[in-house]
């Protein structure tokens, strides 16, 4: 089976309010789907169900090893780039030549500005062996050369049998992507 | 979990943050005959107890960032999806906590029961009291941490959770220093101290689980 995500019929409940019901989603490799909708709708929470850190209502999910970039780079602050990023993956190299970010890895992550923080994070989800991606807002922060290396990097992942949930407000540039419209 | 430990450790040293609770510790054992006068005998009788006192302020002291900074940074979520179990990661903590704390703090307490006078029997039925009660102690405050990680002002909540819990402790590791074992204090102490480290992973872990929603 080469089902990296299997999203059957979830619901998803926060604070007693409904944001989505009978939501079914799948994804095999090579594919991409991308999570649109207002602010509230519940992207975050559909990619946090996904990613198995929150519990559907309903339905049932079934996810391979799996990679997630949100709001939080989770980077100890003290330590420089490199070493933060070593935390978690065992060679971070391709993802910080992926993402430009080669210049900073001396530099400890508290210097770093919000899109320098994004890139990073996108880092340790490249670096990463885990063959789907959950990304939020991969785009926020990111200039125009950021945004270019994250296109290039998730079409990267998607020939080499990997499968990308993202979800955005902007334009990602990801081919092909199924369209999820919440709210 | 090695990696884990020592991650705790990098962050306990990192900006002194293992210092302060050492720091306090002296500094009560400084203050207390200050308050209580330089009457030798006085001090030797009740200086076990201060400074069994003091320890137990002393241990609290980090409960705010045991647990909250790593589920605000996200690291508790990426230690999840790296397939480490949430007991993993408190069992990891209470050994990097413990270690950063514990040595220390009896080593502190070599100064700090000469400033009071202690007896070198008394000492030493303090090293050994702290040595078995520090885990629980330690394990006291991972537990309440995890429990208020995420809510605002939770360190004043922590220390109302906390300091009943720490109770049991506190009154066998003050009375063995005092009396002595004889009513058996030193094994209560530890089946106290055995009872919290046992529960605490779990107890921790279930918190943050929760706390994700």
């Amino acid at each position: 089976m080469n089902l990296l995500l299997q999203l059957d019929a979830v619901a998803c409940r926060r604070g007693g309010r409904l944001l989505f019901e009978r939501l079914s989603l799948s994804l095999e490799a090579g594919e991409a789907a991308l999570v649109t909708g207002p602010n509230g709708a519940g992207k975050s929470s559909l990619l946090r169900l996904a990613a198995g850190l929150l519990r559907p209502a309903a339905g049932k999910v079934d996810r391979a090893e799996t990679a997630l970039a949100d709001e939080h780079p989770a980077l100890d602050e003290r330590q420089r780039l490199g070493d933060a990023l070593a935390f978690w993956v065992d060679d971070p190299r391709p993802g910080i030549e992926a993402m430009g970010l080669s210049h900073l890895v001396e530099v400890p992550v508290r210097l770093l500005s919000a899109g320098q923080r994004k890139r990073a994070a996108l880092a340790r989800v490249i670096a990463g062996a885990a063959p789907l991606w959950l990304l939020d807002e991969p785009g926020n922060g990111l200039d125009a050369d950021g945004l270019d290396r994250l296109r290039a990097a998730m079409a990267g992942h998607r020939a080499n049998g990997g499968a990308i949930l993202a979800a955005s407000h902007q334009p990602l540039g990801l081919e092909g992507a199924r369209p999820v419209v919440l709210g | 979990m090695r990696g884990l430990i020592r991650r705790e450790l990098r962050l306990a040293a990192g900006g002194g943050a293992a210092l302060l609770p050492l720091v306090f510790f002296l500094l009560v054992a400084t203050l207390f005959p200050f308050a209580v006068g330089p009457d030798g005998v006085l001090l030797g009788r009740t200086g076990g107890g201060a400074l069994w006192m003091a320890a137990l302020l002393a241990a609290l002291l980090p409960v705010d960032r045991l647990v909250e900074p790593d589920r605000a940074s996200g690291v508790l979520d990426q230690l999840f999806l790296d397939g480490v179990g949430e007991e993993s990661v408190a069992l990891a903590k209470l050994a990097g906590h413990w270690l950063s704390f514990g040595p220390p703090l009896m080593l502190a307490a070599l100064p700090a029961a000469a400033l009071m006078k202690l007896p070198q029997e008394v000492l030493l039925r303090l090293e050994l009291g702290l040595l078995i009660g520090t885990p629980g102690l330690a394990a006291l405050t991972l537990g309440v941490g995890a429990l208020t990680a995420g809510l605002r002002r939770g360190g004043a909540l922590a220390g109302l959770l906390l300091l009943p819990l720490a109770v049991p402790l506190l009154i066998f590791g003050a009375g063995f220093v005092e009396r002595g074992n004889e009513a058996g204090a030193l094994q209560l102490l530890g089946a106290v101290s055995l009872l919290l480290v046992a529960g605490a992973p779990f107890a921790a872990g279930a918190a943050i689980r929760a706390g994700r929603d």
